[in-house]
C-alpha cells in the first residue's frame, strides 16, 4: 500500500491507463485536425472523434448527434444556462436553480441576473434533497430553465431528476442538469430521467483534465443554445474552436469503461463506503450529512463535532480528502452547501468529505478508518469544546466573542 | 499550502495541553474565538505571589496554525510576570511559526487569549484589566 491514500475522487480522478494508452497515439502519429475534410490526417482524427461521440452517446443513452464536445463542466454549465437564455428570451426570463449547485452554476445564474434574469434559489431539505412541492409552487410560465445538479459533489444526495424534470415539462420548461458527479458512477439516462440538457466532465470518470460534453436534446423538443464562443461553427455551431481530439478520445473511452465496470464499481464502491461510514459513525458525536438512501455509491460526508476540520485533516497526514471547514478556503467561510441542510457552521467547520474511487482498495479504507480515529481522538484531547461538552456544559449557552 | 516546520512541531506535539483549575485565584483563563468561525482557544495561566507566570496550558479548536500559535503562547508564558506576558504581540508569533498572511488570525486569536488570561487573573485578584492594543490583523 502507498502513502499518502487519494480519498478525493469528487474532486479529481486519476486516469485509467487503459484510457491514457487510447489517447496517446493522437498526441503524435494521428495529430490531425478533425475539421480538417481533405486528407487522411483530418480523417483519422474526425474518426476517432466520432466513435468518442458514439462512446459517450452509449453511456448516457442519447444519440451521438445530440454531445457538445466542450473543456469541461463548468463551460458545459455555462452554455447550457447562458445559452439557453439567450436562445429563449422571447418565452421568459425565469431560472430556477438550488442552494446546494456547483458554483459554476449558481455564479453563472448570478451573472445572468445582471443581465435581466430572473433566478429563484431553491433552499433544500435538511436531506440534501430539493422539495418538490416547493418546486412545483415556484414555477410560472415565465420559467424557461429548470437547473438541478444530478448528483452532489460535497455530500453525494442524487436529486429525484424524474420528478424535477416532468415538473419542468409541464411547465413548458426545460431541465438542464449538472451531472459531473453521477455520469460514469451510477445509471444515467436522458430518455428515462427526461433531460434536455446534461453537462459531464472526463476527469471525473477516470478520463483526462479538460476535456468534458454537454448533451442538447434533438427531439421532444429540439432543444437549441446559443453560442457563447464565437468561430468556426464547429459542434453545430453551437461550441466552435478546434477539437481536442486526444481529450475526447479519453472520454470516450472512459466513458466506454464506465459502461461496462460500472456495475461492478458501484457495488464495491459501496460496500466499501458503508464500512468506512459505519467504522467511523462508532465514535462519539458524528453524523453523516446528507440522505443516505439518495446517493452516490463512493462518497461519505461525516462531521466529527468538537474538531475543526483542517486541523483534523492535518492529522490524517497520510490522506487526501478534503472538508467542508472554512480553513480550506480563502473566503473563511464554511461549505455553503453543509450550510444549506442546515448544518449549524460549527458542525460545517467539522465536516470530511471520504471519496472513494476505482483504485481503492479496501486495505486503504482499513488503513484510512485507523488514521481518522487517532486523529480525531488526537484533536478532541486538545480541544476545548469536546472537555466542556464532557462537562455537560451547553455550547449555545456560552457568548462567544466572534472575530 | 504546506506548513512550516515549527507549525507541524507544535501541531504533532503540543506543549502544555490541558487544563487548570479555573476557580482558583492564582489562575487566569481567556476564552476566546467562536464555534461558528472555527477557532476557539481556552489558554489558562497559574500565577504566583511575584506576578510571574509559573504554569501554562491549553485547549484550543481549529486548525494547525491555531494549535500551533497558542501551544507557542504556553511556552513563551511561562516565566514571564504578567506585565512582561502582556507585551506578546501576535506579529512575534507570526515570525516564529511563518505563518502566511491567511493565517494571521489565529496569532491574533492566541494574542486575544494571552491578554483575556491576564486580565481574568487581574480582575479577580482585584487588579483593573488592562484595556489591550488591538492587535494586527
Amino acid at each position: 500500500m502507498n502513502l499518502p491514500i487519494y480519498l478525493d475522487n469528487n474532486a479529481t480522478t486519476p486516469m485509467d491507463p487503459r484510457v491514457l494508452d487510447a489517447m496517446l497515439p493522437y498526441f503524435n502519429s494521428k495529430f490531425g485536425n478533425a475539421a480538417s475534410r481533405n486528407h487522411p490526417f483530418g480523417w483519422v482524427a474526425e474518426e476517432a472523434v466520432d466513435y468518442a461521440r458514439e462512446q459517450v452517446a452509449q453511456l448516457i443513452g442519447a444519440n451521438e448527434k445530440e454531445i457538445i464536445f466542450t473543456s469541461g463542466a463548468t463551460e458545459s454549465d455555462n452554455l447550457a444556462i447562458k445559452g439557453v437564455f439567450e436562445m429563449y428570451k422571447e418565452k421568459g426570463n425565469h431560472i430556477i436553480t438550488c442552494t446546494t449547485e456547483h458554483k459554476a452554476v449558481l455564479d453563472t445564474c448570478k451573472h445572468l441576473e445582471k443581465l435581466g434574469a430572473e433566478v429563484t434559489y431553491l433552499p433544500v431539505k435538511s436531506d440534501g434533497l430539493v422539495d418538490l412541492e416547493l418546486l412545483a409552487n415556484t414555477i410560472t410560465d415565465k420559467t424557461i430553465l429548470v437547473a438541478i445538479m444530478y448528483g452532489n459533489n460535497e455530500i453525494g444526495v442524487v436529486q429525484p431528476v424524474r420528478e424535477i424534470a416532468d415538473l419542468a415539462h409541464k411547465h413548458g420548461a426545460l431541465f438542464f442538469t449538472d451531472a459531473t458527479q453521477a455520469v460514469g458512477k451510477i445509471p444515467v439516462d436522458v430518455i428515462k430521467d427526461g433531460i434536455d440538457l446534461m453537462a459531464f466532465s472526463a476527469h471525473k470518470m477516470y478520463g483526462p483534465k479538460g476535456v468534458g460534453g454537454l448533451y442538447v436534446r434533438r427531439k421532444n423538443p429540439r432543444v437549441k443554445v446559443t453560442a457563447q464562443m464565437d468561430g468556426g461553427g464547429h459542434e453545430r455551431g453551437m461550441r466552435s474552436g478546434t477539437l481536442n481530439v486526444p481529450g475526447i478520445v479519453g472520454l470516450g473511452k472512459a466513458c466506454e469503461l464506465c459502461r461496462l465496470e460500472m456495475d461492478e464499481e458501484a457495488k464495491r464502491l459501496s460496500a466499501l463506503r458503508d464500512k468506512l461510514e459505519s467504522s467511523l459513525t462508532v465514535l462519539e458525536e458524528s453524523y453523516v450529512n446528507g440522505n443516505v438512501n439518495h446517493r452516490l455509491p463512493h462518497v461519505a460526508n461525516i462531521s466529527f463535532k468538537y474538531v475543526e476540520g483542517e486541523g483534523l485533516m492535518m492529522a490524517m497526514k497520510d490522506l487526501a480528502v478534503s472538508s467542508g471547514s472554512a480553513c480550506t478556503s480563502a473566503s473563511l467561510e464554511p461549505s455553503y452547501v453543509l450550510k444549506s441542510l442546515g448544518l449549524s457552521d460549527d458542525l460545517a467547520h467539522s465536516s470530511i468529505r471520504f471519496g472513494l474511487g476505482r483504485f481503492t482498495t479496501e486495505e486503504e479504507v482499513d488503513f484510512a478508518v485507523e488514521q481518522t480515529k487517532n486523529a480525531v481522538n488526537h484533536l478532541r484531547n486538545l480541544s476545548p469544546l469536546w472537555e466542556m461538552f464532557k462537562e455537560g456544559i451547553d455550547l449555545d449557552k456560552i457568548e462567544w466573542a466572534e472575530h | 499550502m504546506a506548513y512550516s516546520e515549527k507549525v507541524i512541531d507544535h501541531y504533532t506535539n503540543p506543549r502544555n495541553v490541558g487544563t487548570l483549575d479555573k476557580s482558583s485565584s492564582k489562575v487566569g483563563t481567556g476564552l476566546v474565538g467562536a464555534p461558528e468561525c472555527g477557532d476557539v482557544m481556552r489558554l489558562q495561566i497559574e500565577v504566583d505571589e511575584n506576578h510571574v507566570i509559573t504554569d501554562a496550558k491549553f485547549k484550543t479548536f481549529g486548525c494547525g496554525s491555531a494549535i500551533a500559535s497558542s501551544s507557542l503562547a504556553t511556552e513563551w508564558l511561562k516565566g514571564k510576570n504578567i506585565d512582561d506576558a502582556m507585551k506578546i504581540d501576535n506579529m512575534d508569533i507570526v515570525e516564529e511559526l511563518a505563518l502566511p498572511p491567511v493565517k494571521i488570525h489565529c496569532s491574533v486569536l492566541a494574542e486575544d487569549a494571552i491578554k483575556a488570561a491576564i486580565n481574568d487573573y487581574r480582575v479577580k485578584n482585584g487588579f483593573e484589566a488592562i484595556e489591550a492594543e488591538k492587535a494586527h490583523h
